[in-house]
């Protein structure tokens, strides 16, 4: 039984699990993900009916069949307008987005600034492994330069992208980075992220255990940005952060509160349009226009 | 006091000089002169600058199409004079400074009297349909009412404009007396009508479906349905969003319908060609989404501000993989708001996409339709509040008629598993042949029903004969105005394009010694159609590709060719 205690009350995870057997390879990163968010939401007293997963394409996409939830496993990349259109639709669900760093940073990179700047009440956790996994190994745009893939035989002749530094650029009102290595850790960010009211982003680094497995290179590098003072309502300071490239800060980078978008559509929420039945609509106000 | 059967009239000028604006309100007046009316216009794809148009045809009967002639011309500047002089009837009027040294042209004191009122450059349009409106000493009563609701939201800038259009309109008389026009009726509006576009009409039915969720990227032709429903949104309580695509559009729209709304997105070829990817995913996940597509003229851009009906084959066939969706295609704005209501139910009750199919002719065209009957949308298989059934809950359990109950996130007892790959009842992926076999039939075993309703209310037939002539969409108004004298021609118009109502049609087409199609593409796509699923070849073809949508003269005198061979 996976559980945690938590000042004095055991919580436990298993109702989020759907027991069927996870099929990535062994020592995969994803494991430390599925591990922490399923105690997140338990700790978090959420009902399995409350909670929606939203997962893209690659291996973290698997997630919506571990996780006992509403889930919605979409396209590669249109995790975010999809996890967006949910929210919007029925404000009270705790939605949830999952993409890998090929879904968020490559091919649905253009939805990635919108819901930043949105401000949509929406958790997006990347599992960024810096390798396409499901393909079999090729370059994405978080892969280093000069890294020997399947597609750059010759060295990524690419610089990567740092997710987090556009993340604040862009607006995200919560920024986060974990480590899967390191799970408690991870479960507290996962945790604070689903907490806070508006976007959060966490950009989780989950080795690849058969492309790129780089877990004794990480761990040797990761510290915790709240072991070093760290003042996280600063946006200079986490634009700082998110610069460093020698160590890599793992914890929550920046955190603001700004009104989340749903708020832009009072007149549409008592019910929200999710929890509406169709009913006869009068027009007759409207066909005066037309005369 | 009867007056004239009918009227034609053009307003034309460059980009930016209210031209639209002006057509519209010389279509309400019209209406409200008694007529039934219709208008269209034509402009490229500049904001300023650019020569455009909006032409009313006015008639004491119903009226489809517009033809090629025109009895009075609006001039607002002197292109509009060169390009349009050949299809006077009666007048052409352009203020003074426009008209100096043109032939045939009235000058008339419009710039005099915006001046003379203290109104501002722009209302010279004002004035032009003051004194044309003078001329054909119509009511200006009726004039100044229309442009006080036109501008109801600046009325200050609504007062300045009627008194212009009266000074003009009084300046009128004189010349009014000279050229001795047959003058306009004046009458009450047709009973029961409305003049509006096909956009509006579209947006409306919707709304009439039970719309609560719209988020759509700006395009030409569609953007008009986002501007009404972004400015409909308070008093219908619907959640209106720009996204940063048509992908993010059309995901948005999947994931507030998973989540039980009744959403919709509208576009052009160009950005449903971005949408067809989640197509197939509303499709492979049974999720309920409406998409417009207002065609305009292609490939690529194409002509941005100009009508088509060539994508036709495109919806039927886009997204990878086989599954069943709705086709819709409406003709005039009557339609389209019946299509856009249908459209939501339909996608409900058989949880697949439905494209509503328009162009830009019906998008922005005006036509005098029935105002449209309040409608009762049903929810169709939709689980809220709490699933009680006695094993746990299957979001795609296989049933007799292929649809499964659909559960909304939130509810009690049930976990909604989606999944765009393939999957089991359970929503869980899955390869297994037998599994992959089962789900494909239970998506397909929907079309039987889909057929069912394709063939109940996808086709209509006008008049009756021995000649039929087959048409969709938009064209059969330029069909309708065209045969309205002849005899033994029976126009047949298909609404769904998908499912094919072949045995409806079929029906519809009993007795015709020669079948004829007509619609707005080069290859002949509802031909194709016919061949496909009636084996008919048809006895002829007429496209056309120009961007323009087809005139009567045109489509009459094609048909005139079958009759007398």
């Amino acid at each position: 039984m996976d559980h945690g205690i938590y000042g004095g009350v055991i919580v436990v995870a298993e109702k989020f699990d759907t027991g069927r057997r996870p099929v990535w390879c062994p020592g995969c990163g994803n494991f430390g993900i599925l591990v922490a968010l399923r105690r997140a939401l338990a700790r978090l007293g959420l009902e399995p009916e409350e909670v929606v997963l939203v997962t893209g394409i690659g291996c973290h996409g698997r997630m919506s069949g571990y996780v006992r939830a509403n889930t919605f496993h979409t396209i590669h990349g249109r995790v975010l307008p999809l996890a967006t259109g949910i929210k919007l639709a029925n404000p009270s669900l705790t939605v949830i987005g999952h993409s890998g760093d090929g879904d968020a940073y490559a091919i649905g990179l253009g939805h990635l600034p919108h819901a930043a700047r949105r401000n949509i009440d929406v958790t997006l956790i990347v599992h960024d492994n810096m390798v396409f996994g499901l393909t079999t190994g090729q370059a994405t745009p978080t892969t280093p330069k000069g890294r020997i893939t399947r597609s750059t035989p010759y060295g990524n002749p690419e610089e990567p992208l740092n997710p987090l530094f556009l993340a604040l650029a862009s607006g995200a009102t919560f920024v986060a980075r974990g480590f899967s290595g390191d799970i408690a850790h991870l479960e507290e960010l996962i945790v604070r992220a689903i907490r806070h009211e508006g976007f959060s982003f966490l950009d989780v680094i989950q080795p690849c255990a058969t492309f790129f497995n780089i877990y004794r290179e990480v761990r040797r590098r990761v510290y915790k940005l709240e072991d070093e003072g760290h003042d996280t309502r600063s946006l200079e300071a986490a634009i700082r952060k998110s610069l460093e490239t020698e160590r890599i800060p793992i914890g929550v980078f920046f955190e603001t509160k700004k009104p989340p978008f749903r708020e832009n559509f009072p007149h549409a929420m008592s019910p929200p349009p999710g929890q509406r039945v169709p009913r006869s609509v009068d027009l007759s106000h409207v066909w005066s226009r037309y005369r | 006091m009867s007056g004239r059967e009918e009227f034609t009239f053009l307003v034309g000028g460059p980009a930016g000089a209210g031209v639209f604006r002006s057509g519209l309100v010389a279509a309400k007046t019209l209406f409200r002169h008694g007529y039934y009316v219709h208008g269209d216009n034509e402009y490229p794809s500049i904001i300023r600058g650019g020569h455009q148009w909006m032409m009313v045809k006015a008639a004491k009967r119903e009226v489809y199409a517009h033809g090629e002639e025109v009895d009075a011309v609006l001039a607002l500047d002197k292109e509009t004079v060169a390009r349009h002089r050949g299809r006077v009837r009666e007048v052409i009027v352009a203020d003074e400074s426009v008209a100096r040294g043109l032939e045939g042209v009235v000058a008339a004191p419009l710039m005099r009297s915006v001046r003379e009122v203290g109104a501002p450059s722009v209302a010279v349009n004002m004035a032009g349909l003051g004194f044309v409106l003078g001329l054909y000493r119509g009511d200006v009563g009726r004039l100044e009412a229309v442009i006080r609701d036109v501008f109801s939201k600046k009325r200050e800038v609504a007062e300045v404009n009627a008194r212009v259009a009266r000074r003009a309109y009084e300046y009128a008389a004189e010349a009014a007396g000279e050229l001795a026009l047959e003058p306009l009726s004046i009458g009450e509006p047709p009973r029961g009508k409305i003049v509006i576009d096909g956009n509006s009409a579209v947006a409306l039915g919707a709304l009439a479906g039970g719309l609560s969720f719209y988020a759509a990227y700006p395009m030409t032709p569609a953007s008009p349905i986002l501007h009404l429903l972004a400015e409909l949104q308070k008093e219908y309580g619907l959640v209106v969003v720009q996204p940063e695509s048509e992908i993010a559009a059309i995901n948005m729209v999947t994931g507030a319908a998973y989540a039980g709304a009744r959403a919709m997105t509208a576009t052009s070829g160009g950005g449903f060609s971005l949408m067809t990817e989640a197509l197939g995913q509303a499709a492979m996940t049974e999720t309920p989404v409406v998409i417009v597509e207002a065609m305009r003229a292609g490939p690529s851009t194409g002509l941005p501000t100009y009508t088509s009906q060539a994508d036709l084959r495109f919806v039927i066939h886009a997204s990878q993989g086989e599954f069943p969706r709705f086709v819709l295609a409406p003709g005039d704005p009557y339609e389209a708001y019946m299509a856009g209501f249908d459209a939501l139910n339909l996608a409900w009750k058989y949880q697949v996409p439905v494209i509503v199919l328009t162009d830009k002719y019906l998008a922005e065209g005006y036509w005098t339709v029935d105002e449209p009957p309040r409608l009762e949308p049903s929810e169709g298989k939709v689980i809220r509040g709490e699933y009680r059934g006695e094993e746990p809950y299957k979001r795609y359990k296989i049933t007799p008629d292929g649809v499964s109950p659909m559960a909304i996130p939130g509810t009690k007892g049930a976990l909604v598993t989606a999944n765009s790959s393939e999957h089991g009842e359970d929503g869980y992926g899955s390869t297994d042949p037998e599994v992959v076999t089962a789900m494909q039939d239970k998506r397909f075993r929907k079309l039987s029903g889909m057929i069912e309703e394709a063939n109940g209310k996808g086709v209509k037939t006008y008049g009756g004969g021995p000649l039929a002539v087959v048409t969709w969409g938009s064209t059969k108004n330029a069909v309708l105005e065209a045969t309205r004298d002849m005899y033994g021609v029976r126009v047949v118009q298909v609404l769904y394009l998908s499912p094919f109502p072949s045995e409806r049609l079929s029906r519809e087409l009993e007795g015709a010694d020669r079948v004829l199609v007509v619609e707005a593409n080069k290859t002949g796509q509802l031909a194709s159609l016919l061949r496909e699923h009636l084996l008919l070849e048809p006895d002829g073809f007429l496209g056309k590709y120009d961007g323009r949508p087809f005139t009567p003269e045109e489509v009459e005198e094609w048909i005139t060719g079958f009759m007398e061979g």
